[in-house]
């Protein structure tokens, strides 16, 4: 395994080894994906830590997020300033949070971020009727979703007040013999 | 003062700013802050442990972990001071270079996982549960080299190198009367000639005991590695049972977050491909509908007594099936024996027995599904009965023809004893009819050529030859389904559309779909011959290691090429863990035969490494007495004492009893935690507050609440502050172990086998085709809209 590479200092692949899930090889591998999104934009020598981040744009149309859904809303909730810019860091953060090996709790707190699209820490209905929409690509009659929100919040809410808490959310989550398999990206 | 802890002097030698005795070599702190630096220098290390679990901002864990590991380092050398400096130095040396060292293996262990690049391709193009299958063959494949890493390394290679080569001994020697014919394609293909007499066999090897200048044990060997196989398999199959336990989810009711779930937990994020992508919304959405429905209509009261009574006449038929096929196992099995005696057999008749095992377990699967179709179940149901229909049409006819195998066994044993009279004959002949012509009485003559010599019926030797015939025919049967049924299909399909008078693509018989559950079932199935035969066929392992590699190519690519993302399949169970199940019940069904064997039936006299001895385990009580030091061998006289014995199995099931009711216990518990919770978050409208989640630098105060955050909870809570906790109400929500420390590699994980309801969007070459009204005819394990 090549010690040669010169994008990182050995302090730095150590420090990501242990501030995310993955191994060495696969943080150059991030790199190198990050790099081709913008190859003008991103330095090739990362170990003075430069402040560069590419826009949402450029990062949604990653073959991995291309076809998701809520790949604006994945995006924005592990950028800095909520508004889709990532920086290195973040996105290998999102990458190692979306990874195989992190942990039931940790993916349910960024699925909490994910669905709620306006960022005021509950899902409401109008989060959840975004999230079906997207989900059926507005297939559904507006009573159909209005039906499926209304039972969602019935099963899920715990404390009564018509919108999902992380409480609750994470308390339906975790029973969800799925959400482990599906919430997961391969990179 | 850093976050409000004490800073203490520095170790001697370096320049101090702190207050006073910077010259005093004793210790001048007192036990109590010793302690307490500890316990801080031991927070800090727990928490570069577990800082990638938190769910901070990168930048945020980078600087923290940075300043960690810097005060880990700085008061970790004062710690030392005293009189135990020296060696708690080389202690934290140590434990650093084991972590580094950790860090590296776990790094290289990763690199060698191969076909990450299919598998991913396979699963965005078909979602996860399709590449469960892979992930799950994959797995397999890292057994089964690992088996025959053991297998050839300890038996094979040593009676290969310093055992006798061949023709030495009879029974390393095709017999005089085989030889012309020994080096036949036809035969070779058969197992006899000359693979019989190799080390593919259990034959071949000899019974010394010692072979070579290193004095290998080779029966001993032997027989260790062949139990040591299922003792290896069973720990493999255990341990991962175990991971997916936690990863499993648990206990909720099934009715209990239906529209929850669909909601958060339906899409896919594997899905990479757009076609696969606009079936998964048409599935979703269909989906939605259907529960929908479900909510807003009652359930008709139909005809009770016809269902049954069609359920009971289903069941029937079925059991006639399945005896129907043990049957003709069994007839086919005592047809091949007389064959045995006959020389001029067809090729069918000579392969009859596994072309009939392999063509069931093609055959009655649709089957048994056409029949099912009377009981009109739920299709989550009617999978379920599928399977388990499926797993006993296996299992039947294995046994059935392990019985059969036995009949046949018993008949060589009974023929032995008259050949090795007619041997001993033979060989007395031999040299008396040798030392006539010479009239020196005191030349010994020459032993006897190898060729000549009578030998017995190797009757091990013919069931490892049975096993791997078996699996051989497997084989083929597999990859000529898949090239017939998927690939000629596909490629009829594709090419006949442009002029056929219906749409093939969309109608009958359209393009194949990949049968998950019928593959998993082939090779848990497959393993379970592997486990049998490996006993009698050293050779089997390193077949199917070989199988298991081209399987995962030839697979991956025909389900590229020729399949379509599923029909409507439904989760087969909850838990990952049911093909684990499935595959450790098939393995103490195959640990059974082959312990029989060992432990009653005689081995053969003149072949195998345990020629000569009365029953194969006394190679055990051989080792004991002659190499293990006398009191060795009281120890174990003692242990296999009965009034040993019948006490330790006695403890062994109250611990059982015991574990079984403080799980009740603990399972009550926590209900009525849950409970309580539920009351409690219903008076208090616990909110999280904000904090937490909009963090952006670093709160360095925060960190002291961590002890303090493990209340009812336990680990559980313990791995992630994040949201702060309203009044401790939800801590026990999170039933799942901590996930602290060592990254998992996952890729080990067998089957995520949850599938999601899906429609079929029919892959076209005409755009906007409309969605089919006909049902297309089902195929294994699909199921229809009821």
């Amino acid at each position: 395994m090549g010690n040669k590479q010169t994008i990182f200092t050995d302090e730095q692949l150590d420090a990501y080894q242990d501030c995310t899930f993955f191994t060495r090889k696969e943080i150059l591998r991030l790199h190198g994906r990050y790099h081709e999104l913008a190859p003008h934009l991103v330095p090739m020598d990362y170990t003075n830590e430069p402040d560069c981040k590419i826009p949402l744009a450029l990062i949604v149309n990653m073959p991995e997020l291309k076809e998701n859904p809520f790949r604006d809303r994945i995006v924005e909730s592990f950028s800095e300033d909520g508004m889709g810019n990532l920086s290195f860091n973040e996105f290998v953060d999102m990458f190692s949070v979306l990874s195989e090996m992190a942990p039931r709790e940790l993916k349910a707190i960024y699925a909490f971020k994910i669905y709620d699209f306006n960022v005021d820490n509950y899902l409401c209905k109008e989060d959840l009727e975004k999230t079906l929409n997207k989900l059926t690509k507005e297939e559904l009659t507006p009573e159909e979703v209005e039906l499926v929100c209304e039972k969602t919040i019935e099963e899920a809410d715990l404390d009564g007040d018509s919108k999902l808490s992380y409480a609750d959310f994470e308390n339906m989550i975790t029973r969800a013999p799925d959400f482990l398999s599906t919430f997961h990206i391969r990179i | 003062a850093k976050n409000g802890i004490i800073v203490l002097k520095r170790p001697l030698g370096t320049s101090s700013d702190s207050n006073s005795d910077s010259d005093e070599e004793e210790d001048s702190m007192s036990e109590g802050e010793m302690a307490r630096l500890m316990e801080e220098v031991e927070e800090k290390k727990k928490l570069i442990a577990t800082i990638r679990n938190k769910p901070w901002r990168m930048k945020r864990r980078l600087v923290l972990l940075r300043e960690a590991q810097q005060f880990v380092d700085k008061f970790e050398g004062a710690l030392g001071k005293g009189k135990g400096r020296k060696w708690y130095a080389y202690k934290v040396m140590m434990t650093k270079k084991w972590i580094k060292f950790q860090r590296d293996f776990e790094n290289f262990r990763t690199a060698c996982i191969p076909w990450e690049r299919k598998i991913k391709e396979v699963e965005s193009h078909f979602g996860s549960s399709v590449a469960s299958y892979f992930i799950f063959l994959r797995w397999m494949y890292g057994m089964n080299l690992v088996l025959f890493g053991l297998t050839f390394g300890l038996v094979v290679m040593p009676e290969v190198l310093m055992g006798l080569p061949y023709g030495s001994i009879p029974r390393k020697t095709v017999p005089r009367a085989e030889q012309d014919t020994a080096q036949d394609y036809s035969v070779l293909m058969d197992f006899n000639g000359y693979c019989k007499y190799s080390v593919l066999f259990y034959g071949y090897y000899n019974n010394q005991r010692t072979i070579g200048l290193l004095k290998f044990r080779l029966p001993l060997a032997y027989l260790m590695v062949g139990l040591g196989t299922f003792g290896y398999s069973l720990m493999l199959v255990i341990r991962t049972m175990a991971k997916n336990a936690d990863v499993g989810g648990g206990d909720g009711d099934e009715g209990e977050f239906t529209f929850a779930w669909k909601m958060f937990t339906s899409w896919d994020y594997l899905i990479g491909n757009a076609e696969t992508a606009d079936n998964k919304y048409a599935s979703i959405t269909t989906s939605f509908k259907e529960s929908i429905v479900d909510e807003q209509e009652n359930q008709k009261d139909e005809n009770i007594h016809l269902r049954r009574f069609l359920r009971v006449l289903a069941n029937f038929l079925i059991t006639c099936s399945l005896g129907g096929s043990g049957y003709l196992i069994y007839f086919v099995v005592k047809r091949s024996q007389e064959f045995a005696n006959r020389d001029d057999l067809s090729w069918y008749e000579k392969n009859e027995l596994e072309l009939i095992m392999s063509l069931l377990g093609l055959v009655c699967p649709p089957l048994f599904e056409t029949i099912a179709e009377l009981e009109d179940y739920h299709p989550r149901i009617a999978l379920k009965w599928q399977l388990g229909r499926i797993f006993a049409l296996f299992l039947g006819n294995l046994y059935t023809f392990l019985f059969a195998l036995f009949d046949e066994v018993n008949t060589k044993l009974e023929e032995e004893g008259s050949i090795k009279n007619a041997s001993i004959w033979a060989m007395k002949e031999y040299y008396a009819n040798f030392s006539l012509p010479v009239n020196d009485s005191d030349a010994t003559p020459p032993p006897m050529d190898p060729g000549d010599v009578i030998l017995g019926p190797c009757w091990e030797t013919a069931v490892g030859i049975e096993f791997v015939k078996l699996t051989v025919s497997d084989i083929q049967v597999t990859y000529l389904t898949i090239l017939i049924g998927d690939f000629a299909r596909a490629v009829i399909v594709r090419f006949l559309n442009y002029c056929w008078c219906w749409d093939l693509e969309a109608g009958f018989p359209s393009y194949g779909e990949f049968d998950i559950s019928g593959n998993v079932l082939g090779l848990v199935f497959n393993q379970g011959m592997i486990w049998m035969g490996a006993f009698y066929a050293p050779g089997l392992v390193g077949i199917n290691v070989l199988r298991l590699l081209s399987s995962m190519y030839y697979q991956c690519w025909a389900v590229m090429a020729t399949n379509v993302p599923h029909e409507r399949v439904f989760k087969a169970s909850k838990s990952n863990n049911f093909y684990m199940g499935l595959l450790l019940l098939v393995l103490f069904l195959s640990l059974l035969p082959v312990v029989y064997t060992i432990m009653s039936l005689p081995p053969s006299f003149d072949c195998g490494p345990f020629s000569g001895k009365e029953k194969m385990f006394d190679v055990i009580m051989e080792t004991i007495d002659l190499d293990l030091p006398a009191f060795m061998g009281t120890l174990f006289s003692y242990a296999a004492n009965p009034g040993l014995i019948i006490p330790a199995v006695l403890l062994m099931v109250l611990a059982i009893y015991y574990l079984n009711s403080t799980s009740e216990a603990y399972q009550n518990a926590n209900m009525e935690l849950k409970k309580k919770m539920q009351m409690v978050s219903k008076r208090i409208c616990g909110v999280p507050s904000d904090e937490d989640f909009n963090q952006e630098e670093p709160k360095k105060q925060h960190r002291q609440h961590q002890p303090g955050d493990e209340g009812p909870g336990g680990p559980a809570a313990q791995s992630l502050p994040g949201p702060a906790r309203p009044a401790g109400a939800w801590l026990v929500s999170s039933r799942a172990s901590c996930r602290c420390g060592t990254p998992e590699t996952g890729t080990d994980q067998p089957p995520a086998l949850s599938l999601w309801s899906e429609q079929r969007n029919p892959r076209s070459l005409k755009e906007n085709r409309p969605r089919p009204e006909a049902e297309p005819p089902g195929r294994v394990l699909t199921c229809r809209k009821t």
